[in-house]
């Protein structure tokens, strides 16, 4: 039988040092479906992300995949994990001196025992997928930001992984891009029906559009953990906010009149170029 | 008191971890399949491109120990010893350090840069989430390429400064030419020659683990984050470098003579 991937988070709490990101989160991502993480900027989306991967060892409770004990796991098995998994990273984490074409056939050459010109075809194939061909031979500092996320998207499905996790895949891309990202996403789920995909986002559009699954994080907890229309069905206070992004601070709350002593200086500073 | 101690373990705390790091590195040579191609990008990125540097040191360098020893020599009347001085000097001492040095200039700092760009910009995550062994991929080919580089580069220091030495002794001070070459012919044995090139192999080691070292724990600094955080181990980089070379050197000299 193929192995679910599935992920399970069992209270678990993450930090960095004696800084606690997460506390006591506990949710479950179910195999061959979308969940998606939400939460604000700073809330530790992130830092849950790179805890899953397996960069960094929770302070307590467990990470489950696909019916492995994360924290517990001898190193044979997790390059075994590793090797199933792919992962897009916030800003891409493409290597600077390979170009793009190199970076997403990254993993074929390390890894496999094939011609070059059968990797560089399929480096293009999925290349191709991003829509990235035309810049396949530029080097990362040539891309613009959201074109690095997809190079890094494409390297990430090169090795076709049962798990993809993307840390906001979205952020950073104009609205028809985004669509396009989030339909790639969904063309995946749909090409490989046995892959798990895990977005990280604070992306509503892109949660409606694709999520089937999420887990939404505020100060540190891990408050709702469920189906999408458990998410949109719930009264809790504040998603309904966070759906209807309507904030509760005012205008009144962010304005403040800056030092006199500022702005005559800051004036003085204007009018004498 | 108080912070000497803890000065002192944080020292022994990151010579071990530097150790072991070393250990891991050669261990990458070993496994690493593809070793080879990376490895002449290093030993071009390391050596070619340090040549000329390197030659104009040991030119300058050659031609002040003509000047020093020709001047020290002729008090005692014996400018004749000048071919030995310089040659022993450069191949016992100054071209596996200096070279050492220099190299710790050019290239050792640039491996901690690149290597420290690469952590804080989470590309070694992505190359251990790839399974692609992160120490293979960046260090170990910068160890074998330092183990070509140095020795290599030390020979090219070494005989450029006898050349420069020979500038300033035979062409400007007139020592007889044949008596400067026959010198450094009689005075030069085999043992020197070897305890140059052991010394420019540990050297080697000794700076690119410590450049690497520095630039793979960028993230893990205390002092500072982000891109200041690679400026600083570049600095430490280097600074320790050196006093390693020198450490070393005196330990190497004293099994040597
Ligand atoms: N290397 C680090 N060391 C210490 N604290 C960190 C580190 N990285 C992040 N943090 C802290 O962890 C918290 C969560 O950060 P994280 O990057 O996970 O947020 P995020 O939810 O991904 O935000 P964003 O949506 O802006 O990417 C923040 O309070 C941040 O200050
Ligand atoms: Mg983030």
């Amino acid at each position: 039988m193929e192995t679910a991937w599935d992920i399970d988070l069992c209270a678990l709490t993450i930090g960095y040092g004696s800084h606690i990101v997460l506390h006591n989160v506990t949710a479950s991502f179910p195999a061959g479906r979308i969940s998606m993480i939400l939460g604000e900027s700073g809330s530790g989306k992130s830092t849950l992300l790179r805890h899953i991967i397996g960069l960094s060892v929770p302070k307590s409770g467990r990470i489950t995949i696909a019916g492995t004990d994360c924290t517990r796991m001898d190193d044979a098995e997790a390059r075994r994990l590793r090797r199933r998994m792919g992962v897009l990273f916030q800003d891409g984490a493409l290597l600077g001196s390979l170009t793009v074409l190199e970076n997403v056939a990254l993993p074929l050459t390390e890894h496999l025992r094939l011609p070059k010109e059968l990797i560089r075809k399929e480096a293009l194939r999925v290349l191709g997928m991003v829509e990235l061909e035309q810049v396949a031979d530029y080097y990362p500092s040539q891309l613009s930001g959201g074109m690095r996320k997809r190079a890094g998207l494409a390297r990430a499905i090169i090795t076709n992984p049962s798990l993809l996790l993307c840390d906001e895949p979205t952020s950073g891309l104009d609205p028809l891009t985004a669509a396009r990202m989030d339909i790639l996403l969904l063309t995946l789920h749909r090409q490989f029906p046995g892959m798990t995909i895990l977005v990280v986002s604070h992306d509503l559009e892109s949660f409606h559009h694709i999520a089937d699954y999420t887990l939404v994080i505020k100060d540190g907890l891990g408050i709702f953990s469920g189906t999408k229309d458990a998410f949109y069905a719930s009264n809790d206070p504040y998603l309904v906010r966070y759906r209807t992004r309507s904030s509760e601070a005012t205008v009144a709350d962010f304005s403040s009149t800056m030092d006199p002593r500022v702005s005559s200086e800051l004036s003085r500073w204007l009018a004498n170029p | 008191m108080g912070r000497c101690v803890r000065f002192v373990c944080n020292m022994l705390a990151s010579t071990g971890a530097a150790t072991i790091f070393f250990g891991k590195g050669l261990l990458g040579i070993v496994e690493s399949g593809r070793i080879g191609r990376r490895t002449v990008a290093q030993i071009y990125a390391i050596g070619c491109q340090s040549i000329f540097v390197i030659m104009l040191i040991g030119f300058f360098c050659g031609m002040v120990l003509g000047l020093q020893g020709y001047y020290t020599l002729v008090k005692f009347g014996s400018v004749g010893l000048l071919g030995s001085a310089i040659s022993l000097t450069l191949i016992r001492e100054l071209g596996p350090v200096l070279t050492a040095i220099m190299l710790t200039g050019r290239a050792g700092s640039s491996m901690t840069a690149e290597i420290g760009v690469m952590r804080i910009s989470d590309q070694i995550d992505a190359l251990d989430v790839m399974d692609i062994n992160s120490m293979a991929y960046l260090v170990s080919p910068r160890l074998l390429a330092s183990l070509v580089a140095f020795p290599l580069l030390t020979a090219l220091f070494d005989v450029i400064g006898i050349l420069g030495g020979y500038v300033t002794g035979v062409l400007m001070l007139g020592i007889n030419e044949g008596v400067y070459f026959y010198r450094i012919e009689a005075s030069v044995l085999p043992i020197d020659v070897w305890g140059g090139f052991v010394k420019s192999l540990v050297f080697a080691l000794l700076v690119t683990t410590v450049c690497c070292y520095q630039g793979y724990t960028t993230h893990l600094r205390r002092d500072s984050a982000g891109p200041a955080a690679v400026g600083n181990a570049t600095t430490q980089a280097v600074v320790v470098s050196c006093v390693c070379i020198l450490a070393a050197d005196y330990v190497l000299t004293s099994f040597f003579l």
